[in-house]
């Protein structure tokens, strides 16, 4: 998305030779509707937003009143918001670490040319063409929390296997529950984080790990010094879509745990309770600290292509 | 090549421009005639009852054409935001569909529905339906919706079958919940689910029971309009009891819903659940007999108590069609629509002139009982309060579910009070 920015800035000035005084104009009209559908639905929208969250309106009454900050006041002292924030922090160290550690290992072993590469290409990348709606509900029957007579799913599976101690509550536990949640999206995205890996690891070129051997590097350097800085762009892009994709994470908890479950409770499924209860102000306060949230991880990240993609 | 390309994409660009205002002409077209009904009744037996209505009312107006305007999913909560963003755009259907009672607060704050006091009195409807119901529909001295049914939350229901395996009489009562959590512990010890019960809403549904059982009806009805102190020694000791039944009930009940608990009794692997009685609809259509195959009698410790939550109608402000949406009001409130409705449902007619005589044998106990138990507004259904004090409730309610701290419940308890308490 972000290398689209700077090839639209540049287009014009190519136009103008052609066309002459009046160069402007067509370039402008063409994007001139991108320009106003993005500005109302997407940024006047964050505004009004904003706008609701700074209200004290809190049925499907209209306002009562400027309340200033007190919304966000308030969701920082509620114990509960505070643990949907923790609940979301530790779903998202698991989700990128688990499907960055995935997603390089398999791209790893497909690069040291596996045979079957195709098929297995396919079948981890497979669980991304599946929306997390659909996912979830069979999850929500595999991460089942009965155990013993009643065990289904993975439980029952352990159960079968005499590998009774690995039954566990799942989702339902207090502390850890949020971590099943992982699971599933782990299982859903690692083949697409492999697929970036694959990519980057068949844009360096042969001659570099050549040379390298010809240094005498040994494999764990040329690794090391080659190969790794060569993938790091691919790994931050990787880091930033999951990342943003998972401090979204709304639907596979609707679909797993259902909305009004304590144990899985993240933002965005309290924006939700509040929207649905008419409690804008609260909902809509929730709704941007989850931009703000978001914003801190990509702002850097597109300011830093930008200037990239300038630098060129 | 390049040109026809060109051609298309503005031919797709001038379609979709043309395909997004069609959308927005859409609701100014409602011709006079026409009287949507905003529902979630989209399947199972709700929607039969829909149906069924809609059959009376054809039939009643054949000048009046019926829109079907329900939204489906979400148990309702997905209708309700919809419903909302049309009524606050000024978009409202002919009437929607409520849960009768506290439920309504809302919309009457926001001056979203009509008062209909005047038309009770001037159809008489005021004859038809109880006075215990419509002193509960009554809010701030009017009526703001008819009611098309009656359900009653309390009903405890059993297995016989395995309540012999265990050792314990088919039909046994109790007067109290002490007495049957001792017999439930029975149960347990045979290696057999006591109790059975499902996701966030229906414990909350258990509660509720329990808090009526344990306080009486009198105290019950107090919490509701302040009288009744939540931070009092009974509550506390009803919410032990709530604790101590909990600890009875199957352990993935985070993961069921309430069909799935009610099943766990028809096939046998639960001794009993505590649900409402559209559970009846669940047991009759696989063919169960009653006092056979199952029992269903009130729960413990609330007999002579009938917990009540409705169905209703309403008159939105502004409607586009007011002398329709009466045409529809006058078809719920008339004996054959109140009939149709609820012999295809399961529920009972709220209405005491309708002609009940071919109704189930469940549902016949149940009108024996509408007629002379005492009745109370259900929590967990949307008559005893407002959407706002249910959900804080029922988050109160979910994190008990996982922490198990009767403390921390009735602290929840008690702040969702204070913060909703009627004026």
């Amino acid at each position: 998305m972000s290398s689209t920015v700077p090839s639209a800035v540049r287009r014009p000035r190519r136009a103008r030779g052609r066309i002459g005084g009046h160069g402007w104009v067509a370039p402008v009209l063409l994007i001139l509707p991108t320009v106003i559908v993005i500005g109302v639905f997407v940024y006047g929208l964050i505004g009004s937003n904003i706008h609701t969250s700074l209200q004290d309106r809190h049925n499907i009454g209209p306002s009562q009143g400027f309340a200033g900050l007190e919304n966000y006041r308030d969701l920082f002292t509620d114990d509960d918001f505070i643990y949907s924030l923790r609940n979301l922090l530790l779903y998202t160290a698991t989700f990128l670490v688990g499907t960055l550690c995935l997603g390089f290992l398999w791209a790893w072993l497909l690069e040291r040319k596996a045979r079957g590469e195709s098929l297995f290409r396919a079948i981890y990348l497979f669980p991304m063409a599946v929306s997390f709606v659909a996912s979830g509900v069979v999850w929500r029957w595999l991460l089942n929390n009965a155990e013993g007579d009643r065990a289904s799913g993975l439980n029952r599976l352990f159960g079968t296997l005499h590998l009774d101690f690995l039954q566990n509550p799942w989702w339902t536990n207090e502390r850890w529950g949020i971590l099943a949640i992982a699971v599933p999206a782990i299982w859903q995205l690692s083949g697409y984080v492999m697929a970036l890996f694959l990519a980057g690891f068949r844009g360096i070129p042969e001659e570099l790990r050549e040379a390298a051997r010809m240094d005498g590097a040994s494999e764990w350097q040329l690794y090391r010094h080659v190969i790794f800085p060569q993938l790091s762009p691919v790994a931050l892009s990787a880091i930033i879509i999951i990342g943003h994709m998972s401090l979204k994470v709304f639907d596979l908890i609707m679909a797993i745990a259902g909305q009004t479950n304590y144990t899985t409770q993240v933002p965005a499924t309290q924006m939700w309770i509040e929207f649905t209860r008419g409690d804008y102000a609260k909902s809509a306060a929730i709704g941007t600290i989850l931009l703000v949230i978001v914003a801190i991880l990509i702002v850097p990240y597109l300011v830093s292509t930008y200037r990239q993609e300038r630098r060129r | 090549m390049n040109a026809t390309r060109k051609a298309l994409a503005a031919g797709l660009a001038a379609l979709s421009l043309l395909a997004v205002s069609a959308c927005g002409s859409d609701s100014e077209s409602g011709s006079t005639d026409e009287v949507e009904v905003f529902t979630w009744w989209a399947e199972g037996s709700e929607k039969a009852g829909l149906d069924a209505l809609v059959k009376v009312f054809d039939e009643q107006n054949p000048d009046l054409k019926f829109v079907n305007g329900a939204v489906a999913g979400g148990a309702g909560s997905d209708a309700k935001n919809v419903l909302q963003s049309r009524l606050q755009n000024g978009e409202p259907p002919a009437t929607f569909q409520a849960h009768a009672g506290a439920e309504l607060t809302d919309y009457i704050n926001a001056g979203q529905i009509e008062d209909l006091t005047d038309l009770y009195e001037e159809k008489g409807w005021n004859e038809q339906f109880p006075e215990g119901l419509l002193e509960r529909l009554t809010q701030d001295g009017g009526i703001y919706s008819v009611p098309s049914n009656i359900h009653r939350a309390n009903v405890m229901w059993a297995n016989p079958a395995v309540l012999e395996k265990a050792g314990i009489e088919a039909n046994k009562t109790y007067d109290s919940l002490d007495a049957w959590i001792a017999d439930l512990k029975k149960i347990k010890a045979k290696g057999i689910i006591p109790l059975s019960i499902a996701t966030d809403w229906t414990q909350v549904h258990l509660l509720e029971t329990v808090l009526l059982a344990d306080l009486g009806a009198e105290a019950y009805n107090g919490l509701w309009d302040g009288t009744t102190d939540w931070g009092g020694s009974e509550v506390e000791a009803a919410l032990e009891d709530y604790s101590t039944l909990l600890s009875l009930t199957n352990t993935d009940r985070q993961g069921l819903d309430w069909p799935d608990a009610t099943q766990l009794v028809i096939d046998g692997q639960a001794a009993y659940n505590v649900m409402g009685d559209w559970a009846e609809a669940a047991f009759q259509e696989q063919k169960k007999t009653l006092n056979t195959d199952y029992t269903a009698v009130p729960v413990p410790g609330t007999d002579g108590v009938f917990d009540f939550l409705a169905d209703s109608f309403t008159m939105p402000v502004d409607g586009p069609n007011a002398a329709g949406t009466e045409a529809w009001l006058e078809t719920i409130a008339s004996d054959e629509g109140q009939v149709a409705f609820n012999k295809a449902k399961g529920s009972i007619p709220a209405s005491t002139t309708a002609d009940t005589a071919d109704f189930g044998e469940y549902q016949q106990t149940a009108i024996k009982s509408w007629s002379e138990d005492e009745i109370v507004s259900s929590l967990a259904h949307g008559a005893a309060t407002s959407v706002n004090w249910l959900t804080d409730v029922t988050a109160a309610v979910a994190k008990f579910g996982s922490n198990n701290d009767v403390a921390e419940l009735q602290e929840g308890l008690v702040e969702a009070a204070e913060d909703n308490k009627p004026e």
